[in-house]
């Protein structure tokens, strides 16, 4: 697949989206997906060469990752098949502290020869930038683990799955659409299954197996007479769960306002693209919203973007110190904030939770890229904020000698460095449905799943749209809006939010692309909440002639 | 060394070919060395290297295609690529939007490969690092900044005979400065074929005097601003416009090409007459390849003339449906400038903002090209031909559509990722709301 297909198939869903074209690896058969890697065994004995040859040569850390990064990608339109891809990337990546300062190298040569070469340019890249380094590496301590492994808990393995299975599921949706008023539909399918293998001079020797899917569609109506064309994008989250995830059952469905199905472990993709073909077109007459301040509704497909925006990413440490100066920017929530103790990051109902185990996330995993074990805690505690996200080069820098456990890297092939943990809105704890959301609003919009998002490098002003917005008057729902998008400053969007259901409507938004670094990396992260209201924020009208 | 000269890249892919069983059959290879070094809070934070090389093959019997692709190109290797890509091509449905491979085509030669750039050295990056980090340190500012530097090559050839060859050097530079007193922030891009014509020096000193020039900035109402948009501020809204001139998306009543009741705006003016946008892979300034994935020649090509939409992108197939020739989408573009500087503009403004940067681009409604996003890095008041003082970043929702209909006066040209693009000063340009970033 060329990558300016990807850049656009990959754009049709998109959350928070960057190109994984360096992801894609090779080409291979579905078949060859099949083929179980490397024996641990020899990993075990690759990854000790690394160690080996590291610390023969003055490192005095280091660490060894053998990946083996399989993807499976599905694209449709219509009733076509555009593309069905199948890629395998294996290699080594080496990263060690010599004279104090980083050094990483990588090879797809996993041989003792190969392993031995890479780990001699990691040293010699680590001595070299020593001479400009100005503060050592210090690293927080971190238990040696010793053999053990972890799994994503899946039920069905994606790449046993027929690939007819999976076409047969697209086209199915594709139909569904086009029946019920759709004029073009654009559907994918994403599976990923990362085999990693780490080891460190920690004494540390961690197999893990990751699976990750999403399933995903732009469902568009046109109208040819007045020049308009409107989309809807799918419900669906991506998610650290097999291919049990297109199972579609009834028990992990929801019933939402405005005819909305939503859902959380299992997804209908047929039937939620029967609704986005109806939603497309209705949105074609929509009356276009006066701009003003509105109380909000925001469903969790749609507040887990936000979340990511306003308070994933400012809360990553490295921002915070500038190491991303140059790219995404700083921070807001700067140290002096947090060490204040009272900041009123948000209103007291604001509970804000920093995530590496939640089963069925994207960002689960056994342990991190450092080998440091997983874990929750808290970022943001009844509106207070209390702590950020961090791993063991950066802890001691906030008086903490205990990393996160959030370092990833995208392949064997770039280096590790901290990325964001799933973070996640706590439910309500009073039992609170989504009618009770809206039942009791004057003025508002239900506002549902992903539109279009942007936030300033320091992440006080933002702008998000959706893919559905309803108009709320006098408590009910009385019909669908257009042209609308929120600007809000994040700690006066978080101060004003005001009621939160409780955990029956609690569901994941994920961005399965997210991007940050310099050569840039992708990562997955998912994002949980429940329906959410927050009063009295500025909505504009976007609608314009050209 | 993943650098293949044209002779050795054909030979590897001839070889790769005459394994080939399928009805048709086309050989991509290429290969890069690329090097890095990042730099923040006025020190080194990681540099690497990295070497690819790759070869794929796509079989097609009949409709079904299939690729592999693999990184080694030895005899056997090259025999199970094609192996595979034929197994996946007969696993594979119909595509009924396959085309059949290109017969041999004539092509420009190349200008996009430099010698000197593909012979930088890890001590030239850290020297990079090194312009940019002494001189933000001794005025109290804090650099964070990235160097890339790659050269490569790919080649093309199918079972029709056509072959292609293509090398390219490119080295980017950016860097943020921050005060460290955290109130003033500047930032400066370059990119360039040939590294000989990069100063980290120079470019390291315009993002200095931004920091230094932005800081404490003065809140002011948002609202609509004549703007003077430096290009690295207007690049990312021109390319978003450029990348929808596509004649599918158009036809099917989906873009801002679409017009009322059917058929596209081409042959319509769009934006004001004095604009003028092309792309010409043969441009000295901003060179591309002479030819694209699918075999076609790039030539120089016109989108928008006096303001007139003169051509739209149509792939292959699309050109089929629509009995029409195959229009190539550009790989850049550039965009016709005049002969005022940046100060001669600033001169001609009474009251205006200089906006250094647009940044978190993204599209608000297809339908009209509405993009938002924010200033960034240096935005100043500009009243009675001088810059005034540093203003308050600020979100903008407007449409590049829009902006080139409200066009008062164009400036010198800039290369900024690839492109060509003049200085702009633009009227009504819509600023939403204000930012408290720095």
């Amino acid at each position: 697949m060329k990558r300016r297909d990807f850049v656009k198939y990959a754009g049709l869903g998109s959350g928070v989206l960057m190109v994984p074209s360096l992801l894609m690896g090779n080409d291979i058969s579905a078949e060859a997906l099949l083929n179980p890697g490397m024996d641990i065994a020899i990993k075990k004995k690759l990854a000790d060469v690394a160690l080996n040859t590291a610390k023969t040569l003055g490192a005095s850390y280091a660490d060894a990752r053998i990946g083996r990064y399989l993807n499976q990608y599905v694209f449709t339109r219509e009733d076509k098949v555009q593309n069905v891809v199948n890629t395998e990337s294996f290699g080594i990546g080496i990263r060690v502290v010599a004279n104090g300062t980083w050094g990483f190298a990588s090879t797809n040569n996993v041989s003792d020869a190969g392993i031995k070469k890479a780990t001699e340019q990691a040293v010699a890249i680590a001595k070299a930038n020593s001479k400009i380094q100005k503060v050592p590496v210090k690293l927080a301590p971190v238990q040696s683990y010793g053999e053990v492994s972890w799994k994503t808990p899946i039920q069905k393995d994606f790449k046993k799955v027929p690939i007819s299975e999976k076409v047969d599921l697209l086209l199915s949706a594709n139909a569904a659409a086009l029946k019920n008023g759709a004029d073009f539909v654009n559907s994918g399918l994403f599976m990923v299954n990362e085999q990693k293998y780490f080891a460190s001079t920690e004494g540390s020797y961690i197999d893990q197996d990751v699976h990750r899917i999403w399933p995903t569609f732009t469902v568009t109506a046109i109208d040819r007479e007045n020049n308009k064309f409107k989309s809807r994008q799918a419900m669906s989250a991506p998610m650290g769960m097999g291919y049990e995830y297109m199972d579609g059952l009834d028990s992990e469905k929801l019933e939402g306002p405005a005819g909305f199905k939503l859902y959380r472990g299992s997804y209908d993709m047929v039937e939620d693209a029967t609704v986005a073909a109806k939603q497309a077109k209705e949105r074609l007459t929509a009356k276009s919203v006066e701009a003003g301040k509105y109380d909000l509704v925001l469903e969790p497909n749609h507040l887990g973007l936000t979340i990511h925006e306003s308070v994933g990413h400012p809360l990553e440490l490295d921002r915070v110190l500038g190491y991303e100066a140059n790219y995404a920017g700083t921070s807001f929530a700067t140290l002096d904030k947090w060490k204040m103790k009272n900041f009123k990051y948000g209103s007291d109902i604001v509970n804000l939770i920093a995530d590496k185990t939640q089963i069925g996330s994207l960002g689960a995993v056994g342990y991190d890229d450092e080998g440091v074990k997983t874990k929750q805690w808290d970022l943001v505690r009844k509106g207070i904020l209390t702590n950020y996200q961090a791993i063991r080069d950066q802890v001691h820098m906030i008086g903490q000698n205990e990393s996160h456990g959030c370092c990833y890297s995208q392949s064997w092939n770039d280096v590790q460095f901290q990325r964001m943990p799933n973070v996640s809105l706590e439910a309500g704890t009073e039992k609170y449905s989504v009618s009770d959301m809206i039942k009791d609003v004057e003025k508002g919009i239900y506002i549902a799943g992903r539109g279009s998002y942007s936030i300033d490098q320091q992440r006080y002003n933002f702008q998000f749209g959706g893919t559905a917005f309803y108009e709320i008057k006098n408590g009910a729902i009385v019909g669908m809006l257009d042209d609308v998008a929120y600007q809000s400053n994040t700690q006066e969007f978080w101060n004003s939010c005001a009621k939160i259901c409780d955990k029956s409507d609690y569901r994941m938004f994920g961005s399965f692309f997210d991007g940050k670094g310099q050569p840039p990396q992708i990562s997955a992260v998912s994002h949980g909440s429940s329906t959410t209201r927050f009063n009295n924020v500025n909505v504009i009208n976007t609608g314009r002639t050209i | 060394m993943a650098i293949y000269t044209k002779e050795e890249a054909k030979q590897i892919m001839e070889k790769a070919l005459s394994f080939s069983t399928a009805d048709a059959c086309v050989i991509n290879i290429s290969g890069s060395e690329s090097g890095n070094i990042r730099y923040a809070r006025n020190t080194v934070s990681t540099s690497g290297h990295r070497s690819n090389q790759t070869l794929s093959v796509q079989s097609s019997f009949g409709k079904k295609s299939g690729t592999a692709t693999i990184d080694e190109f030895d005899d056997e290797s090259l025999k199970k690529v094609v192996r595979r890509a034929e197994e996946l091509a007969k696993l594979s449905p119909e595509n009924p939007e396959f085309m059949a491979p290109l017969a041999p085509q004539k092509y420009d030669e190349y200008l996009t490969f430099k010698e000197t750039t593909a012979n930088i050295t890890p001590e030239y990056r850290a020297g990079v690092a090194s312009s940019s980090i002494e001189p933000a340190a001794a005025k109290d500012i804090t650099a964070a900044g990235f160097f890339n530097d790659s050269s490569g090559f790919s080649a093309l050839l199918n079972s029709k005979g056509l072959f292609a060859y293509n090398k390219s050097t490119n080295a980017s530079f950016t860097v943020t400065m921050r005060s460290n007193d955290g109130t003033g922030s500047g930032w400066v891009t370059r990119d360039f074929n040939d590294v000989n014509k990069f100063d980290a020096s120079e470019a390291s000193k315009v993002a200095i005097d931004k920091a230094t020039m932005s800081r404490e900035a003065k809140a002011i109402e948002p609202g609509k601003y004549t703007v003077i948009l430096e290009p690295a501020a207007s690049v990312g809204l021109l390319g978003n416009m450029a990348s929808a001139f596509n004649a599918r998306t158009a036809d099917e009543g989906r873009s801002f090409m679409s017009k009322e009741g059917g058929g596209t705006k081409l042959g319509e003016r769009i934006v004001d007459e004095r604009v003028n946008i092309w792309s010409d892979p043969l441009h000295p300034e901003v060179p591309t390849s002479t030819w694209n994935s699918a075999g076609q020649p790039l030539k120089k090509t016109t989108w928008l003339e006096n303001g007139i939409v003169k051509n739209l992108a149509y792939s292959r197939y699309w050109a089929k449906e629509k009995g029409v020739d195959p229009v190539p989408s550009p790989r850049g573009f550039i965009m016709q400038g005049g002969d005022a500087s940046l100060e001669d503009l600033i001169k001609g403004t009474k009251k205006g903002i200089l906006v250094t940067r647009l940044w978190y681009i993204r599209n608000v409604d297809p339908q009209t090209l509405l993009y938002t996003g924010l200033t960034r890095d240096g935005t100043f008041y500009i009243e009675n031909g001088k810059i005034k003082y540093p203003v308050k970043n600020f979100r903008f929702n407007e449409s590049p559509v829009i902006m080139l209909n409200n066009l008062e006066k164009l400036g010198k040209q800039v290369r900024i990722n690839g492109n060509l693009i003049p200085y702009m000063k633009i009227r009504d340009f819509t600023f939403t709301s204000l930012s408290d970033a720095v």
